[in-house]
């Protein structure tokens, strides 16, 4: 017992103790891996399924999910792409590779600094009779990145819904952007006036009174900031680095 | 064995950690809204601390004493982190509600209180047991924490509707109040003075008396 604080003994314990918790630590991490993977999926179907108001509660997600084609759009040509198969497709490693990814320079209003050249969308209906199209969006608000996705009636114009899945804003002020409340003042907007994107979050309530009020939706009390970076994340992937090509082509047929 | 009884029921109500020791106040409060997402929380500190207690307890005769809590801090956090990952995988919906208050487990200050304050002295055994029995008794605090907030916050337990609300049809105005964290204090203080009312034990002793009054009344004006 008295030897226990001499320099060997400490580091033998030390380093025994170590290596023991990493197994543990390390071998319940790699065991539960795929079922961890198969929920964040599930979750992600949830996600979309949620923001174009399609959720049902009680229906198997995978289920409700087969409605919903998923495909490659290439941000340039505003285009389906066939390029990368979309099974296993790792859009935010795109968007992190420099060879993958557009620098945005001045245009990055949603502070996301690189766009990656391809994207997922998730379309319902039909081949060429799509009901609704929904589009991941994200950007920075203000203390982190606002991950979600925006859905678009088949106008392309009309917003279906929003909703984010992942964000670090403070709960209450900022975190409101969960509040369904609020979500719901999404339904019914138009993106763009006179093919410009128009969509934007003002200050105060939106009353029929307002300007332009299909265009305007409410920001959020207290949490001026991250009113101000939900408005320039929607608007900049509505915009023309984002997928209004894309949409332009879909609403021709040409996509 | 009545020893391992007492180390087991003691810390429910007689000893308890959060009630009489002021220990893990933080996850009382930000976990207590919904009653499924405490039960699992209850679930969670219990096996920590039961389990990390037992380790400790097993090699505490070869634990140095200068790096002894840091031993204890590595084994409460590989254990957390085995539970947070299992969350994860089985039960993703409230893993993802309790977010960082299940890596928060590691800073309860309950876990590393039983390491350090029985674990190091007793059998493996009983500090399995003791770990148990603390765990239980924070689990009752925040049990009925939870039943008062989720039932008068929202109107519901474990999600089922038993007071119908104003805005789904019925006659219940939901106290917001109680959804928002620092309702929890107001209960847990209700708790212990129940508590303290029931066991006047646990009363503590003033530190300051005021002293009687050494001039008559006339004298002082």
């Amino acid at each position: 017992m008295a030897n226990n604080d001499s320099i060997k003994k400490v580091l033998l314990v030390a380093v025994s103790l170590c290596i023991v918790c990493a197994l543990l630590v390390s071998s319940a991490v790699v065991m539960l891996k795929p079922v961890q993977k198969i929920n964040k999926e599930r979750d992600l179907k949830k996600n979309i399924l949620a923001a174009a108001g399609l959720y049902q509660e009680g229906v198997s997600i995978e289920e409700q999910f087969e409605k919903i084609t998923t495909k490659l759009v290439n941000f340039e040509t505003g285009k389906f792409s066939d390029d990368y198969a979309v099974a296993g497709f790792d859009q935010r490693k795109f968007a992190k590779d420099s060879a993958t990814s557009t620098d945005l320079g001045e245009a990055d209003i949603a502070k996301i600094k690189r766009r990656e050249n391809y994207g997922l969308v998730y379309l319902v209906g039909s081949e060429g009779q799509y009901d609704k199209v929904i589009l991941p969006i994200r950007g920075y608000g203000l203390w982190s990145t606002l991950w979600g996705f925006v859905a678009l009636e088949n106008d392309f114009n009309t917003v279906a819904g929003l909703g984010f899945y992942e964000h670090g804003e403070t709960p209450g002020l900022g975190g409101e952007v969960d509040n369904p409340n609020w979500k719901a003042l999404w339904p019914g907007k138009e993106v763009y006036r006179d093919g410009e994107v128009a969509i934007e979050m003002v200050k105060g309530n939106v009353t029929e009174a307002t300007p332009h009020a299909i265009n305007k939706v409410d920001g959020l009390s207290g949490a001026t900031l991250t009113s101000r970076g939900v408005s320039n994340l929607v608007q900049f992937w509505m915009g023309k680095m984002g997928y209004e090509s894309f949409l332009d082509n879909l609403r021709a047929g040409e996509a | 064995m009545s020893e391992l009884k007492t180390a087991l029921t003691s810390p429910v109500f007689k000893n308890n950690p959060i009630a009489l020791q002021i220990l893990g106040i933080c996850s009382a409060l930000a976990v207590t809204s919904s009653l499924q997402v405490t039960l699992v929380m209850c679930i969670s500190v219990t096996l920590v601390t039961a389990f990390s207690s037992m380790a400790v307890s097993s090699i505490r005769n070869h634990i140095p004493s200068s790096i002894r809590i840091i031993v204890q801090m590595v084994i409460i956090a590989s254990l957390v982190i085995v539970v947070d990952q299992v969350l994860k995988a089985y039960a993703f919906a409230i893993s993802k509600q309790l977010s960082v208050f299940v890596g928060l487990i590691i800073t309860n200050c309950i876990v590393m209180g039983r390491a350090e304050g029985f674990a190091m002295k007793n059998p493996p055994l009983a500090s399995f047991v003791d770990g148990i029995g603390n765990g239980l008794g924070y689990s009752v605090v925040l049990i009925s924490v939870a039943v008062v907030r989720e039932l008068f916050g929202s109107g519901k337990l474990f999600g089922f509707e038993i007071l119908p609300v104003v805005t789904n049809g019925g006659w219940y105005v939901p106290n917001g109040l109680l959804l928002l964290p620092p309702s929890a204090f107001f209960l847990i203080g209700f708790f212990i003075w129940a508590l303290r009312s029931w066991k006047k034990e646990q009363v503590e002793k003033e530190e300051f008396k005021i002293a009687k009054n050494t001039r008559s009344v006339k004298e002082a004006f």
